[in-house]
Parts: structure tokens; C-alpha cells; sequence
């Protein structure tokens, strides 16, 4: 098992006929990724890397089967995008782009509230690396062969610094459940909290690795929800102790802006509710095999 | 980005906020002229700068006179105004507000951000006004009334009037403090803000609102969509090495260290300098080249770090996922022997096609100090520094 995504996901790509997401297709499709078409509108009718281009969502999901989508549309244009797709049936969708306004993400927010809980589609991102299930399937653009197929569950916010986790990872010959990006937007689609609840369901998943940065309540709330919730182990680490407030760390998101949003105020809450963190970047890998080593 | 206090209160008083008489005056002599056109024997003559607590810095005068309004400006153009908002180098005063004094019976603080947890824009009121929000919160925490507003509808009459009626306004001003809320709330949605705070907004002797002061924010993200509003850009309120960075498309953010930074992606980004400051050293800077880091933007970044005069190391970070480290390894050979570098530089790659990287930065013949870790990076990289310093040379090493 893994979470969200896995072999039999029926994948399609929005803005496929980009020059990126032509290329991460490919990848996707090498990783043995089961992607099943593209959705551009006005290109319907076209291939993309072998598999079929359609002008709506609607028309893509009824033709495919398709249930997830990887949303790799220019920043104008992706709000409408997520939003197709929520109302064409996709049941998981990872959205890419970085530079969406932020108030057209609050309306998609509220837009994907239209559907009863289920029938609503998980949207994780935007301006993530996306989600990976090890051996099985990537919805994104990570590299799939730092990640070894195993029991850790990861959930982030960076895409790079996601990597370093892995490939710590795989230097000790542990692997990963599923990987998920969950972006550094300020208004995301799904919060470190709801990626816990399902990785605290998903039997493949021993050990969960939460990898935050400063700026936003979500990893406080996740630290609540692991308190009061959470059965299995979390290890955090929290980039950004250098960070001066007030200023924006490359994400839209990662800015100090209120109590509880630095790093260090962070690192209590999270120890506070029994999570054991890393205290620095170069031991998120040493810190999981330790508390693995415990819980065997 | 921000803007001007008198150009947020052109766009609030233009969606329905009233806000007093007054004009913008770039030399004393236009400051002085300027009260005179405005009338009346009051004056507050304001600096304009990218920075709240300019009442206590000296960026706001109290005026009785045309002289003195003169004066005022005097002390103000050309001069930094350091508030402690603006750190210690302080921001440049090229524009000052000169506007008509109003008696004040009541002082409120109104703001409106986008509140991350509710994932919407929430009003943040207190009839504590005057004060900064943060020693109201740490001060008077009950007298903050909040309200999100449902953003398929807008915010609703109803909720403004329960702020009003909370505020304990006099029940003859509601349908005044309705308006203003609404004004608000829809130049916040029309210009994708990220913030719009009034502080104070006043009820003036003859029982009228107005917006003392007025800050707003706007999404960067969102600025193509609002070319009047990218215009207001003011370059000589940032950072130079950060509006040089923005324009070449490089996030960057600049610090007191002198460890300079060039890494790929937020997150790695400040975990690389979180590192180096566990390995003795201080960064220089945030910089994030981008997922891809290609070639031409490798050499972009060595030259954006470089112009930073107090960077006496670098340290270049890239993990390689979708490109290659081979890639990046002949991006920075190709950087390095078309820039002067002069000081220490120590490079870790990881990720696709790790060893080949290594090779093209060994053969390079260029003194290249190489990391495999990013603690070894940061260890070197600290080190490389400490021993430019007491060797008192540049160094060109390994």
C-alpha cells in the first residue's frame, strides 16, 4: 500500500503539450507511471508521448478512466485548471506551477467544498515536486531513483530539500512509502495535517517524516493532530533558523510573520507533541533510522 | 510589494474610504506651497517610506506654519529614515505627504490579511488604534474583534456591522463604518492584496471616519494581472542587490554574513544556511536559483553573491533531480572562469550523475574546493573563510 498514488492510478497530464510537462511525461511514463492522456483545450485529438490529448477534463475521464492529474498549466490559467478537474471526476491532483495568485487559490479552495467529502477531489500544491510511491508511480517532477521502495512516509514543503531527506534515506537503505509535496504557497491544497491522517491509516507506512519551514500554522496544527492522533513515530525538521522575520524565503509562503511561524517556536511545539526532531539538515536521514532502530 | 501610504489612500478614498486633504511634495518648497493650497493652520507633514513606525523615527511632523512645514521637509529629504522596521541602514526620503491636521476623538485599527489558517481574508479590528497590532495582541488581546469573510460572496453587511457595534462605535456611525469596511474588503479582492491596514482610522471632533494612515501589500504573483498597480514599484525603498536580483528573476534575500549562498530551491536554500550557521559561519544570503539551475543562471547567481562586498566565502549547493550534475558542474566552470572570483569557493553537488560533476570540477583546474555532504559544504566552506582571514590574502586553493 502506499497513499494517493499508486500502480493503478490512471494519470493525466493538464498543459501536457508544454515543453516540461512533455518532458515529465516521459519521465513519469519510464517510472512506469500508467498515464493514460493529456487534457489541453483546443489540442483534443493530438499525442503526446504516445498517449492521447483531450480538449476538457470531462471528456479525458470518461474516454480513460483517468482519476488523477498532474496540473502543469502557467500560473494565469491554473486556478481554472484545479478547478476542472475537481468538477471532471478526478479524485487526486498534484498542481505544479509556482506564481499562483493567492486569492485564486481561495477560490478553489472553496470551490472543491462544493463536493460532498466523497466526491471531493485531494488536491496537494501548488508550487510542489509532487507525490512519489516508490516502484510505483510519480504524479511530478522528483528524480525517481533517489527514492528506495519501504515504510517511510515523508511529507514536505520544498522539492529539493525533499531530495536531501531521501537520498539520506537511501544512503542507509531505507525506503519510502509515498513522498508528498505539499508546496510552499501560503494557501495550499492540503496541509501537513491531512497527509498525517492518511499516512497514520495506510499499513505500509511505519514511520512518518515531516519536513517544514518557517512562516504559516500548519505545522503547528500538525503538531496537535500528532499529539492527539497519531499513533506512529514523526520526525520533523524545520528549515529556516536563519531566517530573519518579515521577509519572504523564496516560497510565497515561507515568511515570518506571526508568533509560532519561526523555526525554533516550531521545533518546540512539534518536541512538545512527542515529535522527534532533526536538529539539522545533514541528520534528517541518521535521526529516522535511529527512531526506526527504537520502534523495531 | 508595497507601496506609498498616499497611494494606498488614492485607491482606498477611490473604492469609498475617506481619507483627509492632502498632496505629495518632492522639495521643501512643494511641501510648504502644498499647505497653502490645502488651507487651514495645521499641518502634518509626512515621510513617505516602505515602513511603519515612522512616528517615533521623525518621519512625521506636526506643522503650524508654512515655514514650518518647510523646516520639516528640511530634515527630512535626502535622509534615511531608520525605523525599526527598516533595519539599521534605514530607507531613503524622496517624497513627503503634507496633509490638513484633524481633531481626533477616537483612534481604531483596522486590518485586513490573508489568514492561512482559515485559508481566507480575515478583518482584524481593535479600538485600541494608534498602537502597532502586535502590542495590541500582546497588550489588550480582548478588545481584537476578527472576522473572515466568505469568499464566494464577499463580506456581508451584517458582519460589518457586528465589527462596528463591537468597536462600541456610536450607533449614528455604523452605516459610515459599513462603508468603509466594504471599501476595503473590495479594493483588497479588485488588487489581489495581501494586506491592507488602517491605522489609525480616526473618528474625527465632528463625528466623521477617516483613514489617518494606510498601508497596503500586493501579491507579486498577481501583478500581471494589475499593471497600474506594478507601476507603483518604488526601487528606491528596496534592497539594490534585491531589486537587481528580482529583475533577473533570482530570489534572493540579503543578511549581514559573509558566507555567500547559491542553491537550488527554497527549502535547501535556507537548510544550507541553518547549516553554515551550525558550522561556525554566518550566510551572506538567501538565494534560490530555481529547481532546473541552469548554466546561465548559475553564472547570474555568482554574480548577483559577488556584488555583495562583505561575501569573503561562496558556497554553491545544488542537488540535481531532473537535470544532471554534469550539467551544473559546466555551468559553474563556465561562471568561475568568466567572473573574477577572488574569494573561496566550495561547491557540493548530489543527486544525478554525482561523479561525473566531480570530475568536470576536478579537471577544470579551477581552485574549486568540493564537498560531498552538505555539513562537509558548509564545514569547508566556514573554514575556507577563517583561513582567508588570518592568512589576511585572498585565497585560491585546493
Amino acid at each position: 500500500m502506499s497513499i494517493l498514488l499508486d500502480r493503478d492510478s490512471r494519470v493525466i497530464v493538464q498543459g501536457i503539450t508544454g515543453r516540461m510537462a512533455r518532458f515529465h511525461t516521459r519521465e513519469m511514463l519510464d517510472y512506469g507511471t500508467n498515464v493514460v492522456g493529456g487534457v489541453v483545450p483546443g489540442k483534443g485529438g493530438e499525442t503526446v508521448e504516445g498517449v492521447p490529448v483531450f480538449d476538457t477534463v470531462k471528456q479525458a475521464v470518461e474516454a480513460t478512466g483517468a482519476d488523477a492529474s498532474l496540473v502543469f498549466v502557467p500560473p494565469p490559467f491554473a486556478a481554472d485548471s484545479i478547478m476542472e478537474a475537481a468538477d471532471g471526476g478526478i479524485r487526486y491532483c498534484v498542481c505544479i506551477t509556482d506564481g499562483i495568485p493567492a486569492q485564486d487559490m481561495i477560490l478553489v479552495k472553496r470551490y472543491m467544498y462544493r463536493y460532498p467529502k466523497d466526491k471531493r477531489m485531494i488536491l496537494t500544491g501548488p508550487n510542489c515536486a509532487g507525490t512519489i510511491s516508490p516502484g510505483k508511480a510519480i504524479l511530478g517532477i522528483m528524480p525517481g531513483h533517489i527514492y528506495l521502495p519501504g515504510n517511510v512516509g515523508i511529507v514536505g514543503r520544498s522539492g529539493t530539500l525533499g531530495y536531501e531527506a531521501a537520498a539520506q534515506l537511501k544512503e542507509r537503505g531505507i525506503g519510502v512509502s509515498t513522498s508528498v509535496g505539499i508546496g510552499g504557497d501560503p494557501i495550499n491544497g492540503s496541509s501537513f495535517k491531512d497527509i498525517l491522517e492518511l499516512f497514520e491509516k495506510d499499513d505500509d507506512t511505519h514511520v512518518i517524516a515531516l519536513i517544514g519551514e518557517i512562516g504559516g500554522p500548519q505545522e503547528a496544527e500538525a503538531a496537535e493532530y500528532i499529539r492527539d492522533h497519531v499513533t506512529k513515530p514523526v520526525i520533523a525538521y524545520v528549515a529556516g533558523m536563519t531566517a530573519p522575520k518579515g521577509r519572504t524565503m523564496g516560497h510565497a509562503g515561507a515568511i515570518i510573520s506571526a508568533f509560532g511561524e519561526s523555526a525554533s517556536e516550531k521545533v518546540e511545539i512539534l518536541t512538545a507533541a512527542g515529535v522527534t526532531v532533526a536538529e539539522n539538515p545533514t541528520v534528517i536521514g541518521e535521526t529516522i533510522a535511529n527512531v526506526m532502530r527504537r520502534a523495531a | 510589494m508595497d507601496i506609498h501610504e498616499y497611494q494606498a489612500k488614492e485607491i482606498l478614498a477611490n473604492f469609498g474610504v475617506d481619507v483627509p486633504s492632502g498632496a505629495l511634495a518632492y522639495s521643501p518648497e512643494q511641501a510648504a506651497y502644498r499647505a497653502r493650497e490645502l488651507g487651514g493652520d495645521k499641518w502634518i507633514v509626512k515621510a513617505q517610506v516602505h515602513a511603519g513606525g515612522r512616528g517615533k523615527a521623525g518621519g512625521v511632523k506636526l506643522c503650524g506654519t508654512e515655514h514650518e512645514v518647510h523646516e520639516a521637509c528640511e530634515n527630512m529629504f535626502g535622509r534615511k529614515l531608520v525605523t525599526h522596521q527598516t533595519g539599521p541602514e534605514g530607507k531613503g526620503i524622496y517624497r513627503v505627504y503634507v496633509e490638513a491636521a484633524v481633531p481626533i476623538d477616537r483612534e481604531i485599527y483596522l486590518g485586513f490579511v490573508l489568514d492561512r489558517s482559515s485559508q481566507r481574508v480575515m478583518i482584524v479590528a481593535s479600538s485600541e488604534g494608534g498602537m502597532e497590532i502586535e502590542e495590541i495582541s500582546a497588550q489588550r488581546p480582548d478588545s481584537i474583534v476578527r472576522s473572515t469573510v466568505e469568499p464566494a460572496v464577499g463580506l456581508q453587511e451584517f458582519q460589518a456591522r457586528e465589527i462596528a457595534f463591537k468597536l462600541g462605535l456610536d450607533p449614528a456611525l455604523t452605516q459610515h463604518m459599513v462603508r468603509t469596511l466594504k471599501a476595503c474588503y473590495r479594493a483588497f479582492r479588485e488588487f489581489d492584496a495581501t494586506m491592507v491596514e488602517i491605522n489609525p482610522l480616526v473618528v474625527t471632533g465632528d463625528n466623521r471616519i477617516l483613514a489617518l494612515d494606510a498601508k497596503m501589500s500586493f501579491d507579486d504573483n498577481a501583478l500581471f494581472r494589475h499593471p497600474q498597480i506594478a507601476e507603483l514599484r518604488d526601487k528606491s525603498q528596496e534592497d539594490p542587490r534585491e531589486s537587481r536580483a528580482a529583475d533577473r528573476g533570482l530570489s534572493y534575500v540579503g543578511l549581514d554574513g559573509n558566507i555567500g549562498c547559491i542553491v537550488n530551491g527554497a527549502g535547501l536554500a535556507m537548510a544550507t544556511m541553518d547549516t553554515i550557521k551550525l558550522a561556525g559561519g554566518e550566510p551572506a544570503n538567501f538565494l534560490d536559483i530555481g529547481g532546473g539551475a541552469s548554466p546561465e543562471r548559475v553564472a547570474k547567481a555568482f554574480r548577483l553573491v559577488l556584488s555583495d562586498s562583505n561575501v569573503q566565502a561562496i558556497l554553491v549547493n545544488i542537488f540535481a533531480g531532473i537535470n544532471r550534475c554534469d550539467w551544473v558542474a559546466e555551468g559553474v566552470v563556465q561562471a568561475l572562469r568568466e567572473l573574477q572570483v577572488d574569494v573561496p569557493v566550495v561547491v557540493r553537488l548530489a543527486g544525478t550523475n554525482v561523479e561525473e560533476g566531480q570530475k568536470i570540477l576536478a579537471k577544470s583546474g579551477l581552485p574549486i574546493i568540493r564537498a560531498t555532504t552538505l555539513m562537509e559544504a558548509a564545514e569547508r566552506a566556514v573554514g575556507a573563510w577563517r583561513q582567508d582571514l588570518t592568512q589576511g590574502t585572498k585565497m585560491r586553493a585546493v
